[in-house]
């Protein structure tokens, strides 16, 4: 019998089940246990000491902002934070890992029973909430780099990393698509940006994703599940959907000639190749027993209480979902548009605020926002912190739109200006020579052009709307400032009382 | 639960350590030794005793997120048997 929540999808024989865990890098100053820097990218070991180094006789001291971050983020993500907590020797040798053991936490994580809700932009699934089985702070291990160089087939290993607070999150395994993993990585990751507690930058590893995945196949004999394969190395959300998704491809074609299910081998590790689009086999995982886990005698525990809690809820802010709720419910954005406002992040979404406010017209900030706002800052690859003109100046602009003063393609033109220039709307306009051209005026200027252009008339009238272009061209090169939509709709209005 | 000369032969791959057959059959004998030794702590009775995480009765000793000094890269790299210019140098790890 297969359970509801695995029943196959979408004409497939089997359902997919998909858990990820994802690794964060806290935004400290500091590593875990030692006061060397996090800095990424400086020069190999300058960035070390006899903590991160595991010499002899160093002892390590908890980064108090690291547990404040990874309290945050849990709360965040609607865990429980038990009230004591503490650390434990994950021992495995490997040369990036200078003290044959990474400090982890295994069974009294700081945080355990969350969850997340998410959501397809273009219904490719239904709203769902994805659990998370726990949330734990742990140290990075450092870098190792093959040196192919001159026959000599070294490892070039670099400590700057070692001991950089990691909060690993771990799911259930409640995805059921690869599009539903895509999914949970950016609303956890958008979550995170927002909590301000990591750069989640995944070219260079300040978050990243393991997918467990296994298939759920219906046979007459009953539903049986596949052995379970951790994918590892997909460095972008599109090489998680891809890996994803090869590997169910693969575990299925693999099933049906072996027929091996869950149990009948250990959990095997795979390896998504970006360049070839497979997944490879890495070497066997060792059994969870074999890290011979124990308690850190070096790290004392860490005990929360209520009151602490408590005062970390109310730093949390807003959070995607909350601001998503409120563009479509108080602002009355579509759904498109406030999606694109919310993952562009806090700040993007808090210019949004101050414009609409502003100019009392969510539809038209939301439109500015999305469309030249947006471009400007792609084009000149900035952050809307770093954007010349405050919400107020672009609201003056947009303000002159609501007056009539400026017609839409205007506005775009008067925009660059003051992009280019940072001067105020109004100065630009005066520049410009832009000013309302009054009705009456108008009238006048199109009265004429139909009077004057009676080949024009007579093509409309036959059935032409679209000859009406000529006449707005003649009314544009007469006074620059008329509105072309206006013009369009008295022109026509006029030959239609002939 | 005495420990067996493949629990030992294990132990010491996992570690990365290569023993010889005598040193198995010794390391075998005394970790059993050590091991037979705490199990003396099985004869007392720990019901009414709650777990410990830790021997030290204190908890919460955290640091501020402040930077010091770290090492100098020729001090970091002093001590390793192979080095280059700016790494440790390992075998191969693929
Ligand atoms: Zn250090």
């Amino acid at each position: 019998m297969s359970s509801p929540e695995t029943q196959p999808m979408g004409g497939t024989p089997y359902a997919v089940v998909v858990g990820l865990e994802v690794h964060v890098q806290l935004k400290t100053n500091t590593k875990l246990f030692c006061r060397c820097p996090t800095t990424f990218g400086q020069p190999p070991n300058t960035q070390t000491c006899p903590v991160c180094l595991g010499l002899p006789g160093s002892l390590p001291v908890m980064n108090r902002h690291a547990f404040e971050l990874s309290m945050k983020t849990a709360l965040a993500l609607n865990c429980t934070i038990p009230y004591f907590t503490k650390w434990d020797r994950k021992n495995y040798f490997y040369p990036d890992l200078p003290k044959g053991y990474q400090t982890s936490q295994f069974d009294l994580p700081m945080s355990e029973h969350g969850h997340l809700n998410i959501f397809s932009e273009n219904d490719e699934f239904a709203d769902k909430q994805i659990r998370i089985l726990r949330a734990h702070l742990e140290e990075d291990a450092g870098k190792s780099m093959h040196d192919e160089a001159a026959g000599v087939a070294d490892s070039r290993i670099d400590l700057n990393r070692t001991g950089t607070p990691l909060l690993e999150i771990v799911s259930e395994p409640d995805m059921r698509s690869a599009a539903e993993a895509k999914a949970y990585l950016q609303e956890l990751r958008l979550i995170l940006l927002y909590l301000g507690v990591s750069d989640c930058n995944m070219q260079e590893g300040s978050l990243r994703c393991d997918a467990n995945v296994n298939l759920h196949i219906d046979t007459p004999a009953g539903t049986i599940a596949t052995p379970i394969v951790e994918i590892k190395n997909m460095n972008s959300f599109r090489a998680v959907q891809r890996g994803i998704e090869f590997e169910v491809g693969r575990q299925y074609t693999l099933w049906q000639k072996d027929k091996q299910v869950l149990g009948d081998m250990p959990k095997q590790t795979r390896g998504w190749d970006e360049g070839a689009q497979v997944t490879r086999a890495q070497r066997e995982k060792e059994e969870s027993s074999d890290y011979r886990y124990f308690p850190c005698p070096d790290l004392v525990p860490v005990v929360v209480t209520d009151e602490e809690i408590q005062a970390m809820q109310q730093q949390i802010g807003t959070l995607p979902a909350s601001l998503r709720k409120q563009l479509l419910d108080d602002h009355q954005l579509t759904a498109h548009t406030s999606a694109v406002i919310v993952n562009q992040g806090l700040g993007f979404a808090d210019y949004f605020l101050a414009l609409a406010t502003a100019i009392d017209d969510s539809r038209l900030a939301g439109n500015w926002m999305q469309g030249e706002v947006l471009r400007i800052l792609n084009e000149q690859e900035q952050t809307i912190q770093q954007f010349k003109l405050s919400a107020a100046e672009l609201g003056e602009l947009l303000k002159f739109i609501q007056s009539g003063d400026l017609d839409n393609s205007k506005a775009k033109d008067v925009f660059a200006v003051m992009i280019e220039s940072g001067q105020s709307a109004a100065d630009v306009m005066a520049e410009l020579g832009i000013e309302k051209v009054d009705s009456s005026q108008l009238e006048e200027l199109c009265q004429r052009l139909v009077d004057n252009n009676p080949k024009i008339v007579a093509d409309v009238q036959s059935g032409n709307p679209k000859a009406v272009g000529a006449l707005i061209g003649q009314a544009r090169k007469e006074n620059s400032n008329v509105d072309p939509g206006q013009v369009r709709q008295i022109c026509l209005a006029l030959i239609e009382k002939l | 639960m005495a420990l067996t000369r493949d629990d030992v032969e294990k132990v010491s791959l996992l570690a990365r350590l290569q023993l010889t057959d005598d040193e198995l059959n010794s390391m075998t004998e005394h970790l059993s030794q050590i091991i037979q030794y705490v199990h003396q702590l099985d004869e007392i009775n720990t019901d009414d005793v709650a777990p410990l995480a830790h021997t030290l009765d204190i908890t919460n000793v955290l640091a501020d997120d402040v930077v010091a000094d770290c090492l100098s890269r020729e001090a970091a790299l002093q001590n390793a048997p192979q080095r280059d210019e700016e790494c440790f140098r390992v075998p191969a790890v693929l």
